[in-house]
């Protein structure tokens, strides 16, 4: 499988899921253990995902100047900051370490 | 007239801020060895940012096309649960109904249920999710046009920027108890994973922490307040 066959079937499964929103009976969704399960993976993939894009590098884990980031930017988001500020400052704050050789 | 007008602006805000943030996804996109074409697939087709991210960065650190498209589809399916809520607050119609679960995504549910009016959330929703459709692809493309003459996307902090977006994403969730509980146990999860499972893995392992939990419904509210009072 090449890498646009991923894309293109990761595109029609996710866009096929929105469909499927409209399509469905509603029925299937509701419940208080489907609605925690939902709200639930979602948290939890959310959670992983950052965990491991801050500190993975391939197949081990690494400190480096995107753990500060991530802690300025969680800091942002306890003082309510705009979604794209706290994206932009990070970014600004992983440079600047990179650039002055704080942190690799 | 006026609510239309908040509507409209409201919208056309968050499409503005969204969609530059299209222009790190493009650079990390082709940094990450996908192609200008099959990185503005992802934006034009698949067009949900949290899945976009979540692929590429399987496919970054050398993970199988099962994970990455395992990843970005559960990571999805919450647009499936926007898609119910909003097609009970603003019916599509036939001939809207796919345009419609095309720009379901976060920002355009959030504007739309924000809205006092079904007049309000209808225009809320369009405005929003056209509005970012055609940012987010606009940015994208620049960002990897941009990303690949630049080279390195670390020297400017994207690998960071994209960490601090699924926290951003993440943050709004954590709103009890459990929550909460299962944010901290899938991250600690996740990262003791790293090194033991192939790449893409640890992101999906961490889904079982959700699903005991949520079966279990420990640190659930009723058990809470129920069973120990």
């Amino acid at each position: 499988m090449t890498l646009l066959h991923t894309v293109l079937l990761a595109s029609i499964v996710v866009s096929g899921l929105k469909l499927l929103g409209y399509a469905v009976p509603s029925r299937w969704f509701v419940g208080p253990k489907r609605e925690r399960l939902l709200e639930l993976s979602t948290i939890s993939l959310l959670a992983a995902l950052t965990t491991v894009q801050a500190f993975g590098s391939g197949q081990s884990l690494e400190l480096d100047a995107r753990a500060p980031a991530l802690g300025v930017a969680a800091l942002l988001l306890v003082v309510r900051a705009p979604f794209i500020v706290v994206v932009f400052v990070a970014a600004v704050v992983a440079a600047v370490l990179r650039r002055t050789g704080i942190m690799g | 007239m006026n609510a239309s007008v908040g509507a409209w602006r409201k919208g056309l805000s968050v499409a503005i801020a969204t969609s530059l943030y299209g222009v790190s996804f493009g650079a990390l996109s082709v940094a990450s060895g996908l192609s200008i074409l099959e990185t503005m697939l992802l934006s034009a087709l698949m067009f949900s940012g949290g899945s976009q991210f979540a692929l590429v960065g399987v496919v970054a650190a050398g993970g199988t096309p099962a994970a990455a498209i395992a990843t970005a589809g559960v990571l999805g399916i919450r647009n499936t649960i926007y898609a119910i809520s909003l097609r009970r607050l603003i019916p599509p119609t036939k001939l809207t109904v796919v345009p419609a679960a095309w720009v379901t995504i976060d920002e355009s549910t959030a504007v739309s249920l924000a809205g006092k009016s079904e007049r309000e959330s209808r225009i809320g929703f369009w405005v929003t999710g056209v509005g970012i459709f055609i940012g987010w692809n606009l940015c994208t493309l620049i960002g990897a046009i941009v990303g690949d003459i630049l080279g390195d996307v670390r020297a400017y902090g994207l690998d960071a920027a994209a960490a601090a977006a699924f926290l951003a994403l993440l943050w709004p969730r954590l709103r009890h108890r459990q929550a909460v509980a299962v944010g901290i146990a899938s991250a600690v999860l996740a990262a003791v994973a790293v090194p033991v499972l192939p790449a893409g893995i640890p992101v999906l392992a961490a889904v079982g922490v959700a699903v005991v939990v949520a079966l279990t419904n420990w640190f659930g509210r009723e058990r809470a307040e129920g069973a120990r009072a």
